[in-house]
């Protein structure tokens, strides 16, 4: 069944999603640590479609499709300050810091 | 090698990976041990019956998703840039968040519907979880009957039919605003 161990590594891989948000600046490494949490609440969600039926499958393939258009527009958006600011280090986004 | 033996080992495979990639200075570097990561996933998502979604995970994720990652920074030339990993006390109050939301979710998987039943008062439910929820049995069986994309594909077109048309929507809408975004001028 191996539903216990998915959530546990499901936990660790979210949480070292959330570390990287906060240890890194840089703002792919970011997003990069975006996907990894959203990959982490998949891995919940296929591990309970197990026991709950395959409506958790069909979760997940919503999720994909929300993460693939939001790396679009995130990386749009970072590409677009990339020209602003010559840098996509956080420390040196801050138009908005007053 | 049982199921079980597997399993740890990809789940060991995907947690350094994922440590490596938060923990990478080079970011191009990075990308790819989020590759590492996701491919042990699909790994993974095959031992959990979910064989479709761990095809989808390979061309969606590691594929498409990744590569539109790698190729961002290789345009942006950002893959050798002086380290951006933040000071000591940031690192300290990091490490301290991802220990208690750690300790919060593990607590958070110990649920079972039988401990929260005991919890009303209603005797713990013994045996399988899917007898528990007729609706998981149904979902066990579906794959020998239907297959593994017909199983997937009838709740998807049947009882999530508006949303996957939304999504439809979603998709072309950051389509444009992604091309909108990233031109230099209309």
């Amino acid at each position: 069944m191996l539903l216990g161990p998915s959530l546990l590594l499901s936990a660790v891989l979210f949480t070292i999603g959330v570390v990287g948000v906060l240890v890194r600046r840089n703002a792919i490494v970011l997003f990069m640590c975006v996907e990894l949490m959203l990959n982490a609440v998949n891995l919940t969600f296929i591990a309970f479609s197990q026991v709950l039926g395959l409506g958790g499958q069909v979760m997940v393939f919503f999720v994909m499709t929300v993460a693939a258009a939001e790396a679009a527009v995130g990386l749009a958006i970072i590409l677009a300050i990339f020209r602003h600011t010559r840098s996509v280090d956080l420390k040196n986004i801050n138009l908005l810091q007053g | 090698m049982s199921a079980e033996v597997v399993f740890y080992l990809l789940a060991a495979f995907a947690v350094v990976s994922a440590l490596l990639c938060i923990t990478q200075r080079n970011v191009l570097a990075s990308a790819l041990w989020l590759v590492s990561t996701m491919f042990s996933l699909a790994a993974i998502y095959v031992l959990l019956q979910a064989q479709f979604l761990a095809a989808i995970q390979v061309l969606v994720y590691a594929g498409a998703v990744m590569v539109l990652f790698v190729f961002v920074i290789m345009l942006l030339n950002v893959g050798r840039s002086a380290s951006d990993i933040r000071g000591l006390p940031v690192r300290v109050i990091a490490l301290l968040v991802g220990v208690g939301l750690l300790v919060q979710l593990f607590l958070l998987s110990r649920v079972t519907p039988g401990s929260l039943a005991g919890g009303v008062g209603i005797p713990a439910g013994a045996g399988s979880p899917l007898d528990a929820f007729p609706a998981g049995q149904a979902g066990a069986d579906a794959p020998a009957l239907q297959g593994v994309v017909g199983a997937i594909a009838e709740p998807l077109f049947r009882d999530y039919l508006v949303p996957f048309e939304i999504t439809s929507i979603l998709l072309l809408a950051a389509a444009v605003g992604a091309v909108v975004l990233a031109k230099r001028r209309l």
